[in-house]
């Protein structure tokens, strides 16, 4: 826990350098309308500075505050990994082929590996449900999902 | 008595069919999104938000606060049968409603709730007709520095009454400010924070921001923790729902306290989770037997639910008076308004009288559904949680991939989600409260022209903020905020002495 602290401390500590560097270019002073561009994110930069550090230091010297109960338990990044990384394959996939058929392959591919579901289950969930999806946001919310190459492959619109 | 006269227009508003119908819909959807677990008021607003563009403005916020009522009464049904707190106000509700529930009094446990929900919610809401009126009047002669003052006091708020660490609070407040930073600079026309991408250029969207979050960090929580739920089967029969109403009679003074108290606290960001425990331990302490509460005390339900109830309908009562949310769900509120054309703040009383008004009498009529839908229909909105978990997660993710690409329609909108997601779930791991965050992305650009407007009038002099008085009174209330948890320990120490 402690080390997961110091590094999101650290990371944050990086995000408001980076800030401050920018907001620097972007000119921080008095403008000809008033505070120029960078002066609202300069002195948020140098707020989320401050914190980060204290974050860090307090970490890094208090130390004995912390209990040892760890950032993640025992195996159970293992599930998360599970749930993030097909997600981010349905994501990547969605811009080749578009978010109906990325779902419906990512809905199929989960219940199979995680669940363990029957086929005939899974057949009816990850076909359904994308289909009605198509129907309630394409054709009656008039909100067009990304089709990615899906209308070249299928030929379908 | 002008009031009276404005809530009956809005009544009008509200009554009508296609209205009526929106609040039904909106208490539907909102009760099974307070159910399912990764999905809560915020981000089911959110994910809901782009189908309200097609709407009118008040059928839409109609839409939006009535999945809010949804899923405040679906929080007490986790709560109570599965022991799992669905929002962070709920979880005082499980101390003795899952004993409760356990004992085979599911029934009397869950009618209690939504009793004690609605009574909370028509106190708040009553307060809100004749009060809001009145706030936005007064808000009137606010101009920048004041504006900057009321929302000083928001954040510190989070600060000084949120209860967690200092430095990640204010750490997650910056980090907001500055995400509403990145993109396009409204006053000079630059482009700000960009590091020359083309991606950063329109900003972060708030409402993908929200969804990735609440939505996506909250599953990957969920399944790290490896919840089994195992709920409690319960049937509502009228004879219980009359039974457990006779016997809350009984508890009148419970439910104004908590009454009073979720609606002091709501007005104030994050209010509703303090208000709960508050509530809950006002009850055990005033009670004839607190012996008995943890094991199934009614009176440990009625508390909790009716300040929470009363706190999520007073957060709204700063967001339609003076634009500024107290919760994230009223932010997302919020930042659907602009989309839809309003300008939220105290004009909106004056030149958008019948969005306002509708709202209003729709929080009555949305209230009274929703007592009504629930109380019939809990084995069905309890049966979603039984769905496997195979389906139910990669199903909402995908729900939520869908909300996040239909703000812009753009599918970067779904990568930004997902690195929200583990930003939301390292965050939550490591105590840095995610609310405040999502509300300094919401307000950035509105306190960040505060600011600069008011710096501009006073030829950059910071003086301005103590030149009037209401200005200065909030400044040097926010400045107390925040350093009250540096001092209240070193109080309470003397006390004990």
């Amino acid at each position: 826990m402690r080390k997961a602290d110091i590094a999101c401390g650290l990371a944050l500590l990086l995000l408001g350098g980076l800030v401050l560097w920018e907001s620097l270019k972007l000119k921080i002073g008095w403008g000809l309308n008033g505070p120029e561009g960078g002066f609202f994110p300069f002195w948020l930069a140098v707020g989320l500075v401050i914190c980060s550090g204290a974050i860090v230091l307090k970490a890094f010297f208090l130390g004995s505050s912390y209990t040892d109960r760890p950032f993640v338990r025992k195996g159970g990044w293992v599930p998360v990994v599970k749930v993030a990384v097909p997600a981010f394959g349905m994501v990547a996939l969605t811009e080749a082929i578009g978010l109906y058929p990325a779902a419906a392959i990512y809905l199929a591919v989960y219940m199979r590996w995680i669940g363990r579901h029957r086929w005939v289950t899974i057949l009816l969930v990850s076909i359904l449900l994308p289909v009605a999806s198509y129907f309630l946001f394409d054709k009656w919310f008039l909100i067009p999902m990304p089709k990615g190459y899906w209308t070249v492959i299928s030929g379908l619109y | 008595m002008e009031a009276l006269g404005n809530l009956l227009m809005g009544f009008q508003i509200a009554l009508s069919p296609y209205n009526l119908f929106i609040a039904t819909v909106g208490i539907v959807l909102g009760t099974i999104i307070g159910v399912l677990p990764g999905l809560g008021g915020a981000n089911g607003v959110a994910i809901l938000l782009p189908i309200t563009f097609v709407m009118p403005p008040t059928s839409a916020i109609i839409l939006l606060s009535c999945i809010y009522w949804g899923a405040l009464f679906g929080g007490a049904i986790t709560s109570i049968l599965f022991n799992i707190p669905g929002e962070p106000w709920s979880v005082a509700t499980t101390f003795d409603g899952h004993p409760m529930a356990k004992q085979g009094r599911g029934g009397e446990a869950l009618t209690a709730a939504f009793t004690s929900s609605f009574f909370g919610a028509a106190f708040a809401i009553i307060l809100v007709t004749f009060f809001a009126p009145l706030i936005a009047e007064f808000s009137l002669k606010f101009g920048p520095p004041e504006f900057l003052g009321i929302q000083m006091l928001t954040f510190s708020a989070f600060v000084g009454l949120g209860g967690g660490s200092v430095p990640k609070t204010l750490a997650s407040i910056f980090i907001g400010f500055i995400m509403a930073a990145v993109g396009l600079d409204i006053i000079s026309g630059q482009l700000r924070l960009t590091f020359g991408t083309m991606e950063l250029m329109r900003g972060f969207n708030f409402v993908v921001a929200v969804i990735g979050l609440f939505g996506i960090g909250e599953i990957l929580l969920t399944v790290e923790e490896g919840l089994e739920l195992k709920g409690i089967q319960v049937k509502v029969s009228w004879r219980t729902v009359v039974g457990t109403l006779r016997e809350l009679c009984k508890y009148w003074r419970t439910f104004i306290r908590g009454a009073i108290i979720g609606t002091w606290m709501g007005i104030k960001p994050g209010g509703a989770t303090p208000a709960s425990f508050m509530s809950y331990g006002l009850a055990k302490k005033l009670s004839k037997n607190p012996e008995k509460f943890g094991n199934g005390a009614i009176e440990g339900v009625i508390a909790p639910e009716t300040a929470a109830h009363a706190a999520g309908v007073s957060a709204l009562l700063p967001m339609i008076t003076l634009g500024i949310p107290g919760s994230p769900t009223a932010a997302v509120m919020l930042g659907g308004l602009m989309i839809w054309g309003l300008q939220p703040g105290p004009m909106l009383f004056k030149e958008n009288p019948e969005f306002v008004w509708g709202l209003i009498a729709s929080m009555y009529t949305g209230n009274v559904i929703g007592v009504l839908i629930v109380l019939l229909f809990v084995p069905f909105f309890a049966a979603i949680l039984r769905l496997p978990f195979a389906i139910l997660f990669p199903s909402i993710v995908y729900v939520c991939a869908i909300g996040a690409f239909a703000v812009n329609n753009s599918t970067t909108d779904i990568w930004y989600m997902m690195l929200f997601g583990i930003v939301g779930y390292v965050f939550k791991k490591l105590d840095y409260p995610i609310a405040p965050m999502v509300l300094a992305l919401v307000l950035g650009d509105m306190a960040e022209s505060a600011l600069r407007q008011s710096l501009i009038m006073s030829q950059g002099s910071p003086a301005i903020f103590f030149a009037s008085p209401i200005s200065a009174a909030l400044v040097t209330a926010s400045a107390l905020l925040v350093v009250w948890p540096f001092i209240s320990p070193h109080l309470h120490r003397k006390r004990a002495v």
